[in-house]
């Protein structure tokens, strides 16, 4: 067992055949975290009791020669912004240090439903905002394929686990970026699902109308069969959308000819690295010889989704994060006379520069006098990038682009520029704003070993055809 | 420069954050650079663009043929939810029934 390398199938299989039992299959993956991750910095919390008698359950089930669920014995691991009961979840923040969830996500339960072991808790920015990992309160996240470099974020942790043999599999969250950016960075496949197809009961939440939950793993399968698990219609979230699940995993292998793959200009243009559009031109070519047909497509506004971005996404977390006020999440002042002190105190000692950054410009953008020049210009403009993709998507199947402008940078190396750091989401944004599903697939390496994204955006609720052209991807680079 | 010093203590008390002077100094410059960036949205014409809150309620619409929304609504009937005790669990001061706060109302 290759612990770097285990994907889901493997890993249930040699379960079910009891080569290897669910317990030893966790403990492998803890002792793989306690001897790297006080590098890597990846978990915040290990939840081993919940884990481990999980992996009894699922030994019991393989001893009595049980039908095993899909996930038997996978070991994973959850991004700290979802709720695992009883469990400590901070969402990267010194003001839910002490926080204690009182219930499961359901993306977390229904992972568990279906066998899988949660190994804990894992780091991210600080309520899921940043390109970087460093805006955890805790600890900044290395990448585990450069520790001078960042994971990218805001799901840092789960990617970096992922790809330093911590966890087969992960859940993060994504609201401009934060899945498939981090996976492009640490090498790994993350996935995007549609806005509404996964359910956020148990999400933190800091954009409602952009925020996603979906899985990171180490193939397209793995994050094909994570998808068929947690998707579906969740009564505890009225977005979660009704719409049939499709059989994922069987997408992966299936014919992409025939299948119309677009390539928008505005994605390839200045300020891409030339061997990030190199190695994607490659995969591009690889379609084309496997019959798909390359369109050239234009989504016209595409500079303009940074901006409509950071407004819509600050005005929606300034909204959201006034919960955290001192009465209900365990952070309060000591000492405050009034209610105002304890507010304005709990806060101001609870939350992080960047979080802090956000709230004041989405507060601002709000405020009387700019709410029409800044958050009613953005939801215009928002219109706008959704015809983009109309338009797109009138003439083909999915859309190719690059994940990243650049390969992980280094840490430090934007923490003092907060436009710097927001130009890095400059090819993720958009999905969010317009509410597509969309992966992050690995497509080589540069020049110094690190790993290159391309990213596959497609039609609401029609992951189908994204995991097919991606698995169709990542087999021809091996 | 679009924020002063004054803007950013306007909305810091709109927010309930309090900032320090160095916060309050770095929080003008951060700002100001931003909103400078968020100005590009100015060259489009969007005098006849409908505003879009969220993506879900237009895809329900298509899908749907129902009302608008129809895709949130239930059956209004009690379920079990949280109990008091572990609703108040993780708060920082309660008085067992209710979540306990400063003086509100000073006489």
């Amino acid at each position: 067992m290759d612990i770097h390398t285990l994907t889901i199938g493997a890993a249930r299989k040699l379960i079910e055949n009891r080569e290897v039992t669910a317990r030893a299959m966790a403990e492998a993956h803890y002792a793989q975290i306690e001897s790297q991750d006080e590098t890597i910095g990846s978990f915040l919390t290990l939840t081993k009791d919940r884990a481990l008698k999980q992996a009894e359950h699922i030994d019991e089930l393989a001893t009595k020669g049980d039908p095993l669920p899909p996930l038997a014995g996978v070991p994973v691991g959850i991004k700290d912004v979802l709720m695992t009961r009883g469990e400590r979840t901070t969402a990267g923040s010194r003001f839910l240090d002490k926080f204690v969830a009182p219930y499961d996500a359901t993306a977390v339960q229904k992972l568990e439903a279906a066998g899988a072991v949660c190994l804990g808790k894992l780091n991210c920015d600080e309520f899921a905002m940043g390109s970087s990992n460093e805006n955890s309160a805790f600890r900044p996240v290395r990448n585990p394929r450069d520790i001078s470099r960042v994971p990218g974020g805001s799901s840092g942790g789960s990617a970096a686990a992922v790809a330093a043999g911590f966890s087969v599999a992960t859940l993060g969250s994504d609201t401009g970026g934060s899945i498939r950016q981090p996976a492009a960075f640490c090498g790994v496949v993350g996935l995007l699902p549609t806005y509404g197809r996964v359910s956020r009961y148990g999400l933190i939440a800091f954009a409602s109308s952009l925020d996603h939950v979906g899985p990171f793993a180490r193939t397209v399968k793995d994050a094909a069969t994570l998808l068929e698990v947690i998707a579906g219609r969740d009564p505890q979230d009225s977005t979660s959308a009704d719409v049939p699940v499709g059989s994922y995993a069987a997408e992966c292998g299936r014919d992409v000819k025939g299948l119309r793959v677009g390539i928008p200009k505005e994605y390839f243009g200045e300020g891409l690295d030339p061997e990030i559009r190199e190695a994607i031109e490659r995969r591009i070519d690889g379609l084309r010889e496997a019959g798909c047909e390359i369109v050239n497509v234009t989504l016209p506004h595409t500079e303009y989704a940074i901006p409509v971005y950071y407004i819509v996404a600050t005005a929606e977390a300034s909204a959201n994060l006034a919960r955290f006020d001192g009465v209900r999440y365990t952070s309060r002042s000591p000492q405050v006379k009034t209610l105002a002190d304890m507010y304005r105190r709990s806060r101001d000692e609870g939350f992080g520069a960047e979080v802090k950054r956000r709230i004041l410009l989405g507060t601002y953008a709000l405020s009387a006098g700019y709410y029409d020049a800044y958050y009613r210009k953005a939801q215009q403009v928002r219109t706008l990038l959704t015809r983009d993709f109309q338009n797109a998507f009138a003439s083909v199947d999915a859309i190719v682009t690059p994940v990243t402008p650049t390969a992980a940078f280094k840490l430090g190396e934007k923490a003092d520029d907060p436009v710097a750091m927001y130009l890095s989401d400059i090819y993720t944004v958009t999905a969010n704003l317009v509410g597509v599903p969309g992966i992050s697939i690995p497509c080589g390496n540069n020049h110094e070993g690190l790993p290159l994204g391309v990213q596959i955006l497609g039609k609401h609720f029609d992951e189908s055809t994204v995991l097919r052209l991606a698995h169709a991807m990542e087999q021809d680079q091996k | 420069m679009k924020v002063t010093e004054k803007d950013v203590a306007y909305v810091a008390d709109l927010a309930n954050l309090e900032l320090t002077q160095d916060e309050s100094t770095r929080m003008v410059a951060d700002l100001n650079s931003i909103l400078t960036h968020i100005d590009k949205l100015n060259e489009l014409d969007t005098s006849n663009v409908e505003p879009l809150a969220e993506v879900i309620s237009a895809f329900a619409e298509a899908t749907d043929k129902g009302e608008r929304f129809a895709y949130a609504q239930r059956d209004d009937e009690v379920h079990p939810g949280l109990s008091r005790q572990v609703a108040l669990s993780n708060a920082p001061d309660t008085d067992g029934t209710c979540f306990r706060v400063p003086k509100v109302i000073e006489r």
